[in-house]
């Protein structure tokens, strides 16, 4: 029920790559992939002036209110939310209803060209989304936590 | 849910503030914000009315420090305390870690203690988590107002099954901190135990 969402690095790796292609060939300023309790997995592109971590959990509260405004009206999900700004835009889509992937991009692209891209790396995305829950849900998989002491809980908090 | 990404090395956490309207949850957040050296937090995010009631929720995200190579953050969340937003409150709990009940100590607010209680034990349900097998604290907030409930009576009536719990004046900062602590030392633990 609690089990942690984990990421390793060999999906990490063709996610950024997936993310990375889908921002050039949308021609967007970023990409962000966001877990849907609001944890950032991983940013391309331009975004030094953002403050990802907010970005993030206000991403996860907006598609978390959009789903519960979806389930009220009989559907199963929104999948895609799109926000335009005078400068620039977010299009927000959930992909295999477990991670949210973002989209921020100007005037030099359009939404119809972005749409169709994050199509494209949506359908790759989601291989690499199963492989990583495949990944997640078998026993062997090891928790970093596995063998912290006392003493390791102890200095976090000194 | 906690979150492991073994790429950036870091582990996040989710620990949520419950409790009724005005018990001090925000208040909470804002003084470990304000205490926090600026390198271990990042920017506080309150989404409220215009009348600084929370509508939403207020997000503060903390680090804590490196454990065994990962850097380790929580990520507060406090829910809108008022009863008619309980929508809102069930999106918050979602993936959740760990819970602090934060109490208003004053008499005339213990029937809506309660109340919140068990509301949130009944959204924690709805989701799939039981409560007394999450980690868990209670505060008893506002303990330096004239008209409080004595401590036995609320630890009687809300605090059962004897988990941690902290006295607390959340605007001086009394108590905050201690609650802030144990509730992640219980997360931390339980990761350990579900690892």
């Amino acid at each position: 029920m609690n089990s942690p969402m984990v990421i390793y690095e060999d999906e990490f790796k063709q996610m950024a790559d997936v993310c990375e292609r889908l921002r050039m060939d949308a021609n967007a300023k970023a990409v962000f992939l966001i877990d849907k309790n609001g944890q950032l997995i991983l940013t391309t592109g331009k975004h030094e002036h953002l403050d990802t971590t907010a970005l993030a959990s206000l991403t996860a509260g907006n598609i978390a209110a959009t789903d519960g405004l979806a389930k009220l009206i009989g559907e199963r999900e929104f999948s895609i939310l799109f926000h335009e700004g005078e400068r620039d835009s977010l299009h927000i889509s959930l992909v295999a209803s477990q991670i949210i992937l973002v989209v921020m991009f100007g005037d030099e692209t359009s939404v119809g060209l972005v749409r169709l891209r994050v199509r494209k790396a949506t359908d790759e995305l989601v291989k690499i989304v199963q492989s990583l829950l495949d990944k997640t849900q078998n026993p062997g998989a090891n928790s970093p936590f596995a063998e912290i002491s006392d003493d390791d809980l102890d200095i976090l908090f000194s | 849910m906690s979150f492991i990404n073994y790429a950036s090395r870091e582990i996040n956490c989710k620990i949520v503030y419950y409790g009724p309207g005005l018990c001090g949850k925000t208040t909470n957040l804002q003084y470990i914000y304000a205490k926090t050296n600026p390198d271990a937090k990042g920017k506080m995010i309150s989404l409220a009315t215009e009348t600084d009631r929370t509508l939403f929720f207020d997000f503060l995200p903390l680090a804590l420090g490196t454990i065994r190579g990962f850097k380790t953050r929580f990520h507060l969340y406090t829910v809108p305390g008022q009863v008619f937003y309980d929508a809102s409150r069930k999106l918050i709990l979602k993936g959740v870690d760990g819970v602090v009940f934060v109490a208003d100590s004053q008499i005339d607010r213990l029937e809506a203690n309660i109340e919140s209680l068990d509301n949130l034990r009944s959204n924690l349900a709805e989701q799939g988590y039981d409560l007394d097998k999450l980690p868990y604290v209670i505060q008893y907030n506002k303990r330096d107002l004239p008209n409080v409930t004595p401590l036995e009576e609320l630890q009687e009536l809300l605090n059962p099954n004897k988990v941690p719990e902290f006295n607390a004046v959340a605007p001086t900062g009394e108590g905050v901190f201690e609650t802030l602590k144990a509730v992640a030392k219980l997360v931390l633990t339980e990761l350990r135990k579900g690892s």
